[in-house]
């Protein structure tokens, strides 16, 4: 086998978004269920390089060797080939080929194009390792530009209210503040302390996002009428106590379910997810021409049943290291 | 329905009571006759369909999803009405459904053959959202934390009129409620609605001062009775027809067969339901077990059959007692019991008693040897006036229990409340570890809660999702109505009505109580 199911590339020693530290990493992406620090040597994107070192220090790897998109790398008789993932800026699938064999593992992905991440590009392949963070029917994610009317309508309706918007700082917060840029929504956008840094790399790797100012020394009765973007723990907690009559917005993929909204106290709940939704994962399936799935991150048992509906080879993989949060954690 | 279906989501969503209370008021100021009032109708409960059930709406979408696929779902989603709305796959043509009224005409109508076919449709048609509240209707299972009386209270605010008016007529009123909008929005007199199935809003006490209150008052002007420890109801009897009121006038006459298929007679009166053989009160957990069921069970009525101890009388014959003074009621209702031989009811007997002093005796007395709450205390000249008028009844409680227990666990409150930990659960010794006896998110001020909250987040152990829990050492003195044996928590013990009487800042947690100490308690109830 080429690759195990604990994602290690046994001929050329190498893992796959590893979670505890080894010799040699490929890491598909910046968010910490995937790239962790003290690996040997990482072979990733150079946005997610840029990311990892921002987020974890210079020093968080031996070395690091930076491969552009679409590049083969040929290590001994294996050719490592990076793709558009489409999920953060920099994130990639890592296409493994190996005499006539093909593999290909996703990262976290999503389809639609979006302008702070390198859009998705289809890769053909024989097994392929999926995420099934929204891996069952119920997810059904709307149009993002739909969302953000919501939220725009929302702050028109309540000028004497602040509205805070929990994303997370990787990936998430960059987003929502270009897909409100590019509803026409040009208003300076407050961060919460935690999105200073990467919005501020985000910007560096040529992703601009407008008038970011802290959320900072502004007093109360000014941040009527404006959007904060702070992390989902902050939006409820005493951080809020210093806006006007908060309305706790949440944007992420869970956020379909209003029981779930209601439970966790978020008024103006915004479905805007960086992964697939269910239509997504299964049409990747078919169009990948893979006869073999492996399943992973998230909810494997629906779709693996799927695939085996489809008449495909899938199997669930339980890799250690990652915690079925239930959304709470980084999407 | 698109309008329908934001109202719903608000409603769902925002903690606060008072916007919800804005947003009903807009709608029903903002959309016209006849769909404000189907939309009453489903936010208070009021409307059902015969043909329309959620057993039906599951196999519509068995029909189009895999039923693995949507047992997995379900299971994650928690909630068949949001599963349905969410798995039924999007075709991308939507276009806007029919308004609200044309929906449940379509509901009604429409042949149960050809319903599947009509529900398929309508959800292909719907957008998210409103798919979420066409599930939601379609299934009558709201699950949006909304109450009847939120509902009344935003008509109220609406139109100015009184909230006691608008109950005052409700049970009599049809759907959808044309009279009662022309009424509220002062286009015609209040609706006239069948006396004889009405509920009138009921009199209110108020507590008592002992330090204020008793030393201006004239004992020789007020009468007493215990305070009975039942739930308030009105019955009103029709000659022939029987009607069950709790007391914020919901119909509660199928949960109490054995009370309304037994009494007879015309007139309305007041007084406590009370579960118990030959007239003998039983705990307030019988009454609970029987409150719980819509429709009695035959093993209930049996154990726990139900009586009303009768107190006051609204209406004699058709006669409008209400302005008399309550002597002449209570001559009234005393003459109209004997007139009237009744197997469930009985009246309230009062207390005869010289001066406060007395009375106090009698209340501490009759809580220690009978459990009773306490005694109401009712000015004899006055008449029956809806509401909580001031003046007229005193509750006089039994002095509150109290218990030194270890706050254990904290949890994030709703709305205002939402960054802080107000929600307290605390437990008392048992042997070398703490056990839970309950739980209380009120009897602090302010400042407190800033205090308790920087100490939560000083002292916690660990945390599970929105709950801390904290380390065993902070002691709050907790008041309580009672104490009753429960198989739901670990301690066994179970507190009514407890509340914060006092951080004690001071106590080491190893001074608080056990549960020993709770045995007491739980005797004497």
């Amino acid at each position: 086998m080429l690759l195990d199911r604990n994602l290690h590339i046994r001929a050329i020693d190498a893992f796959i978004d590893p979670s505890t530290p080894k010799a040699r990493a490929i890491v598909t992406h910046g968010h910490a269920d995937h790239a962790r620090s003290g690996h040997g040597a990482v072979l990733a994107t150079p946005d997610t390089i840029a990311i990892m070192k921002t987020r974890y220090g210079e020093d968080c790897a031996g070395t690091f060797e930076a491969l552009e998109f679409g590049v083969p790398l040929l290590i001994d008789d294996v050719t490592i080939t990076l793709y558009p993932a489409g999920h953060i800026l920099g994130s990639a699938q890592v296409l493994v080929e190996h005499k006539g064999q093909r593999v290909v593992v996703t990262g976290d992905y999503k389809r639609l194009p979006d302008r702070t991440a390198q859009t998705f590009e289809l890769v053909e392949c024989n097994l392929l390792v999926t995420e099934a963070t929204f891996g069952l029917p119920v997810f059904q994610h709307p149009h993002p530009k739909v969302e953000i009317g919501r939220l725009l309508a929302s702050v028109r309706a309540n000028p004497e209210r602040a509205h805070l918007v929990g994303c997370y700082a990787l990936g998430k917060a960059q987003r929502v503040i270009a897909l409100l840029r590019d509803a026409g929504y040009d208003a300076p956008i407050y961060l919460h302390g935690a999105m200073l840094r990467l919005c501020a790399l985000y910007e560096e790797l040529g992703v601009p996002l407008g008038d970011l100012r802290p959320a900072l020394d502004v007093p109360k009765a000014a941040f009527a009428g404006q959007i904060v973007i702070a992390p989902p723990s902050a939006i409820r907690d005493r951080w809020s106590r210093r806006f006007p009559d908060p309305v706790t917005c949440q944007a992420s993929g869970w956020m379909s379910v209003k029981q779930r909204a209601r439970q966790a106290l978020v008024e103006l709940p915004l479905v805007i997810s960086d992964h697939c939704d269910w239509g997504e994962l299964g049409q990747t399936i078919r169009e990948t021409k893979a006869e073999t799935v492996w399943v992973t991150h998230g909810r494997e048992d629906a779709l693996v049943y799927w695939c085996q509906q489809q008449g495909l080879t899938a199997e669930p993989l339980n890799i250690q290291g990652f915690e079925d949060d239930g959304g709470e954690g980084e999407e | 329905m698109k309008r329908f279906a934001q109202l719903l989501e608000l409603l769902a969503l925002t903690p606060s009571r008072n916007r919800k209370i804005t947003a009903l008021t807009q709608y029903f100021a903002e959309v016209p006759d006849p769909d404000r009032g189907f939309a009453l109708a489903v936010l208070t409960g009021a409307l059902t369909f015969r043909n329309v059930k959620p057993a039906l709406l599951k196999d519509i979408v068995l029909a189009e999803v895999d039923p693995t696929l949507f047992a997995m779902s379900y299971d994650y989603v928690g909630d068949l009405g949001e599963t349905i709305a969410l798995i039924w796959p999007h075709h991308g043509e939507q276009s806007d459904l029919p308004s609200l009224t044309d929906l449940i005409e379509l509901f009604n109508t429409t042949s149960k053959s050809e319903l599947p076919k009509l529900i398929a449709s309508l959800l292909t048609r719907a957008g998210i959202n409103e798919r979420w509240a066409l599930v939601k209707l379609a299934t009558g299972a709201l699950r949006i934390g909304l109450s009847a009386r939120l509902a009344k209270t935003a008509l109220a605010e609406m139109s100015g009129k009184d909230l006691q008016e608008i109950e005052e007529v409700w049970h009599g009123l049809k759907l959808p409620y044309l009279d009662l909008f022309a009424w509220l929005d002062g286009k015609a007199e209040r609706p006239d609605i069948d006396q004889s199935a009405r509920f009138h809003p009921l009199m209110l006490s108020n507590p008592i001062d002992e330090e204020k209150d008793l030393a201006k008052l004239d004992p020789a002007d007020f009468s007493a009775e215990w305070k009975w420890d039942g739930i308030r109801v009105q019955l009103v009897l029709g000659g022939g027809t029987v009607s069950l009121f709790s007391r914020t006038g919901d119909d509660i006459a199928t949960a109490f067969p054995d009370i309304v298929d037994n009494v007879s007679g015309l007139a309305v009166l007041d007084g406590e339901l009370l579960v118990g053989k030959n007239f003998e009160p039983g705990s307030f957990n019988d009454l609970q077990q029987r409150l719980n069921k819509k429709v009695a069970s035959a093993k209930h009525l049996k154990e726990s059959p139900a009586f009303i101890r009768v107190y006051d009388m609204l209406f004699d014959g058709r006669e409008d007692v209400r302005p008399l003074e309550w002597t002449q009621r209570r001559a009234r209702l005393e003459a109209w019991m004997v007139a009237n031989p009744q197997t469930r009811l009985d009246l309230s007997e009062v207390l005869p008693f010289g001066d406060w002093d007395n009375l106090a005796k009698l209340r501490r007395q009759g809580a220690d040897e009978h459990g009773h709450e306490g005694v109401m205390i009712k000015l004899r000249s006055s008449p029956y006036v809806p509401g909580r008028p001031k003046g007229f009844w005193f509750k006089w409680k039994r002095d509150p229990n109290v218990v030194d227990a270890v706050l254990m666990y904290a949890q994030r409150g709703h709305g205002k409340r939402s960054s802080f930990y107000s929600d307290y659960t605390f437990g008392v010794w048992k042997g070398n570890e703490i056990v839970p006896i309950g739980k209380a998110y009120f009897g602090f001020t302010d400042e407190e809660l800033k205090l308790l909250d920087k100490w939560v987040r000083a002292n916690t152990i660990q945390a599970f999702g929105p709950v801390r829990e904290v380390k065993k050492k902070l002691v709050f003195e907790v008041a309580f109505d009672s104490a009753q044996q429960s198989t739901r928590h670990k301690s066994g013990v179970a507190l009514r009505f407890p509340r914060i009487n006092r951080i004690r800042w001071d106590k080491p947690a190893s001074e608080a109580g056990t549960l020993e100490d709770m045995a007491v308690f739980v005797a004497a109830s």
